[in-house]
């Protein structure tokens, strides 16, 4: 030990008492240490950011008004896809019907996101309480539960996706939204409810499970408020790299047709409309197609950075 | 091995039943039926028309008459293309769809193999870390984004490779070529991560270093001992690689306007042509469901473990 390290352990100990790192704290400090995972991370905020506010906020009773100069749905009749250009501010061009693109953009990353992160969360809720509660009561319970999720496993379940939007009809793009939320959400928890389930079974016998049951806790609370939370190193990594998945799987919806309607845009729905104008209007693919890798990127590196962060004995 | 052979097979039916008739339930529960977006008919013609399709009776006499027809192979007449059958139209994609599929699985399992055994082996140095790069990228092309993209670079730009379309008759390699790549790469970059990390451990392994210093050369310990051990978690991916490669063919036959069965599938999807959507869900879940079986027999064969826990 050089004479350095020992000085400064010395002040350190004279400082005060030593503070315990928690999993949590290592993490951070794992994480922070990975350049591509922090890069990612600053990269997702920016996105987030720019998605958030880049065009107006309506929440019916009052709007945030975006700092994009244009509005997502303000047609110019004179200005019909043109290429990107510094004048009038089409930075990234105009679409066929005339609509500002960068507009356009943030606005489908809005979209594309919050499906992501919704979607994900609804199928984190189901995941998790399924896994949690197959495996903290076990039995017949585990079984028939867990049979259950094997059953659906090997249905293949992009179809039903599929069939529950065909048949669905709708017309209020709101309504069309919600319903992308729920069929993507209901599809997603299987391989959750797995991790947490194994997790549960691991953490069951453990001593502060017991304590809590002394303590009079009751089966529920013991699940909600001490398995759950102990499982949640695994949740945030699937998390992480679900939401990218599901992102995807919208596109896919959208570039078939049945995803995000008019006047509301996604990226899938941007690159499939981009891809039926390439040849004529290549920015109109460009943009999104980059956008949507960029995002992808992100939220896997992000991912595979948590994973190392907070799984260490994998490296 | 034979039991548990049978045992999957008999759980496989009861689960294909279970799909069928969630899809059949899904789809008839639904407003707007296939006849609404035509002109205005007279109300017999309508009941006649309905009559024929069985679309008059209650939804379980429609399902019972649906599974009969099944078990005879008759996924019934397609409600759009008035002249066909839904088995016709998915005999007619089928060859397109298993070409490009079977290429793509074949191109994956290959070259993803090959790029992880190249990096395990050179664990840690440059040639890994390219590799793993490569595939990081690679997880985020879906074919999704890739195939506009090839279309325009290659097809439009270029003018190297047709961008779509394809004969029935006659499938040009150079029609192929870029809808399979498309539809490999991300299956590609999934293959050779895990084909890294088991290479990695199998060379790790007590009988890999017994096969060294027995003074085997080295290619033979790479070929003979580990990469039998190794590629174990590579035929366990099959399955799930199999129903992704499916899932992207909807796109990848929509994009480059191919004749397959998700091409037909996408058509159906957006017409409502409710007989076609169901026969497609029901060809490709039955599909999966024998393919993931038949790859969790594989596994079974090649690895003596598994055979004795079964």
């Amino acid at each position: 030990m050089s004479e350095a390290s020992v000085t400064s352990a010395q002040a350190a100990l004279a400082t005060g008492p030593i503070k315990g790192r928690s999993l949590w704290d290592d993490a951070r400090r794992r994480l922070l240490r990975n350049p591509a995972a922090v890069f990612s991370l600053g990269l997702l905020a920016l996105l987030a950011f720019l998605a958030t506010f880049g065009t107006d906020l309506d929440f019916g009773v009052f709007r945030i008004p975006g700092f994009w100069v244009h509005d997502v749905d303000m047609i110019f009749r004179d200005r019909v896809a043109i290429a990107p250009t510094w004048d009038n501010y089409h930075w990234l061009g105009t679409d066929t019907e005339g609509r500002d693109m960068m507009a356009r953009l943030l606005f489908g990353l809005r979209i594309s996101l919050l499906v992501g992160v919704v979607a994900t969360a609804v199928a984190l809720t189901i995941g998790v309480l399924w896994g949690a509660i197959a495996g903290f009561f076990g039995g017949w319970l585990d079984q028939a539960m867990m049979r259950l999720v094997d059953l659906f496993y090997s249905i293949p379940f992009i179809f039903f996706v599929i069939l529950l939007m065909t048949a669905i009809p709708t017309n209020d793009p709101f309504e069309k939204i919600i319903l992308i939320f729920i069929a993507i959400g209901a599809v997603e928890w299987l391989t959750m409810s797995r991790i947490v389930r194994g997790q549960t079974i691991a953490l069951r016998q453990r001593e502060f499970v017991e304590a809590a049951r002394a303590a009079g806790a009751s089966p529920l609370q013991i699940v909600t408020r001490h398995i759950v939370p102990n499982t949640l190193g695994p949740v945030v990594i699937f998390a992480t790299l679900n939401i990218p998945v599901v992102i995807l799987l919208e596109s896919f919806l959208s570039f078939i047709g049945l995803g995000v309607q008019e006047p509301l845009t996604s990226l899938g729905q941007l690159i499939s409309r981009g891809a039926q104008n390439m040849e004529a209007y290549p920015w109109l693919l460009w943009w999104p197609a980059g956008l949507m890798l960029l995002t992808l990127m992100a939220l896997n590196f992000l991912g595979d950075g948590l994973r190392d962060a907070l799984d260490p004995k994998d490296r | 091995m034979i039991a548990q052979i049978v045992k999957r097979l008999l759980i496989a039916i009861p689960t294909m039943i279970l799909i069928i008739a969630t899809a059949f339930i899904i789809m008839r529960q639904t407003p707007g039926g296939p006849f609404d977006a035509e002109r205005q008919m007279p109300p017999e013609i309508e009941r006649r028309l309905k009559a024929e399709f069985n679309l008059d009776l209650p939804l379980h006499e429609q399902l019972v008459a649906y599974l009969g027809d099944l078990a005879q192979g008759d996924l019934g007449p397609s409600m759009k293309y008035k002249d066909k059958d839904v088995a016709e139209i998915i005999a007619e994609g089928a060859p397109t769809s298993f070409i490009i599929g079977v290429a793509a699985m074949t191109l994956a399992v290959l070259l993803g193999g090959l790029l992880g055994i190249i990096a395990a082996l050179g664990q840690n140095r440059p040639q890994d870390y390219l590799v793993m790069g490569l595939a990081l990228f690679g997880v985020c092309l879906p074919p999704l984004v890739m195939g506009p993209v090839m279309q325009l670079v290659f097809g439009l730009e270029l003018r190297w490779l047709p961008s779509q379309g394809l004969m029935r008759d006659q499938m040009a390699i150079s029609y192929l070529l870029l809808p399979v790549v498309t539809l490999a790469l991300p299956q590609i970059a999934i293959i050779s991560r895990l084909m890294r990390a088991s290479m990695i451990e199998a060379m790790r392994s007590n009988a890999i270093r017994t096969a060294r210093a027995k003074g085997l050369p080295e290619w033979q310990v790479v070929w003979r001992h580990a990469l039998p051990v190794a590629f174990l978690p590579i035929v366990s991916y099959l399955g799930p690689a199999i129903a992704g490669v499916m899932a992207g063919s909807f796109v990848v036959e929509t994009v480059f306007e191919l004749p397959g069965i998700g091409s037909q599938f996408v058509t159906g999807a957006q017409q409502r042509d409710y007989t076609l959507v169901m026969g497609v869900v029901i060809v490709y879940a039955g599909l999966i469901i024998l393919l993931n079986l038949a790859a969790d027999i594989l596994y079974g064969l090649l690895d003596p473990r598994a055979r004795r826990a079964a």
